[in-house]
């Protein structure tokens, strides 16, 4: 294989996010794009793709998950849910 | 139990996925490696029975739809070799114990593709059974497997179906294409069946890959399924099924049906198969003709630098 590891990203259709979709290697960053296209859209699961070599994404261990996530769970005022309000009150 | 590995039982029992950076045991990532791996190759050399055909194929239509199938080959071997990266190996490194022959590849590639018809059975009955291993494995427990799976499925759909309609082209055509047809649907009918892997008495991983939820069905619950989905299919093209033991039981309600010949799937797997040695020849082949090429992206990469 000649090249570093891409992370490849697409984006379905207009109004949506890019998606990862998987990996490959290239020698170069023009090579990946054109690489990811053959490989990942092949029957148009794309209007525009992303690579960006692995080794420049920073990313979250999951030994990290407790002090990330947890205190968002006892946060339930967060929540439209959480506020008491009459029914018969309109557009609440 | 330590935490971690509470955490990765924990994440199994719920059938949610585990994912690149979480611990898992050693057996777990061997495992997965070793079938990834050898999914990767199956697809990569499952390229060149059919890729065979693909100068003689009769119209254009046919070379076009062919083209576009042996290049899906090649792209589900890339996602493959993608989701076994996750796991901590080299590419580099799976490919040369492909070529060495260290890491298997579908025992199914391993036969001839003499005749045009072939082209359409590989995509009914290798295609066909393919999917009916792959659709549980879009549930499997790793998670960058799971979603391989996913893409593959989804393009392999067309394979099986470009077969069928090039075997019901043929069955409408002359007493000799019919002929060629069923010759055909003779010679891979059992090595299809071997395609689901050994008997479950003799298939000694079974049960961990289950507990693990990396397989989701053994080895004969998926050949049942398998015969019992062609067995219409046959009907519908007008072919028999070489098998005289193969009939619908009420009982059941599945179809019984013979045991391939073991030993045959045993020789073919240990690289004694009829064209074991021609497909990882030519796999050498074309890795080393293709260096050029390597070359000249690493010299554009570093010129682009």
């Amino acid at each position: 294989m000649t090249g570093p590891l891409y992370e490849v990203f697409v984006r379905a259709k207009r109004g949506l996010n890019h998606v990862h979709v998987g990996s490959l290697h290239a020698a170069d960053d023009r090579t990946a794009l054109s690489h990811a296209r053959d490989v990942y859209t092949r029957r148009n699961e794309g209007v525009s793709i992303w690579v960006v070599r692995a080794d420049a994404i920073t990313a979250s261990s999951p030994d990290e998950k407790e002090p990330l996530f947890d205190p968002a769970g006892d946060k339930v005022y967060r929540h439209p849910t959480f506020y008491e309000v009459p029914d018969d009150v309109p557009h609440l | 139990m330590d935490e971690s590995e509470r955490q990765f039982e924990d994440t199994i029992a719920r059938h949610d996925r585990i994912e690149p950076r979480d611990w898992m045991p050693d057996g777990y990532r061997r495992t997965l490696v070793r079938q990834i791996a050898q999914h990767a190759h199956s697809e990569v050399i499952g390229m060149q029975p059919e890729g065979a055909w693909i100068t003689r194929a009769p119209s254009l239509r046919r070379r076009q739809v062919l083209l576009a199938k042996v290049q899906d080959e090649a792209g589900h071997g890339l996602y493959l070799y993608s989701a076994a990266e996750t796991l901590g190996v080299d590419r580099d490194d799976l490919e040369q114990q492909l070529m060495s022959g260290a890491q298997k590849y579908s025992s199914i590639f391993n036969y001839p593709t003499p005749s045009y018809a072939d082209v359409g059975t590989i995509g009914w009955l290798v295609d066909g059974a393919a999917i009916c291993n792959q659709v549980p494995l879009c549930r499997t427990s790793y998670g960058p497997y799971g979603r391989a799976m996913v893409r593959i499925c989804k393009e392999e759909s067309f394979h099986q179906r470009q077969g069928f309609e090039l075997l019901m082209t043929m069955m409408g055509g002359t007493d000799e294409q019919r002929a060629m047809v069923q010759e055909s649907v003779d010679r891979f009918w059992w090595p299809a069946l071997m395609m689901f892997g050994p008997p479950d008495a003799d298939s000694p991983n079974t049960a961990r890959s289950m507990a693990w939820g990396i397989k989701r069905h053994t080895n004969d619950e998926l050949r049942q399924r398998f015969v019992d989905m062609t067995v219409p299919q046959a009907d519908a093209l007008g072919v028999t099924l070489p098998d005289p033991e193969l009939r619908w039981n009420e009982e059941r309600g599945h179809h019984d049906f013979g045991q391939p010949d073991w030993d045959e799937l045993k020789r073919v797997v240990s690289g004694d198969g009829p064209c074991n040695a021609e497909r990882l020849e030519h796999r050498r082949r074309a890795h080393d003709e293709g260096e050029w090429v390597r070359a000249a992206a690493r010299a554009a990469g570093e010129a682009s630098r």
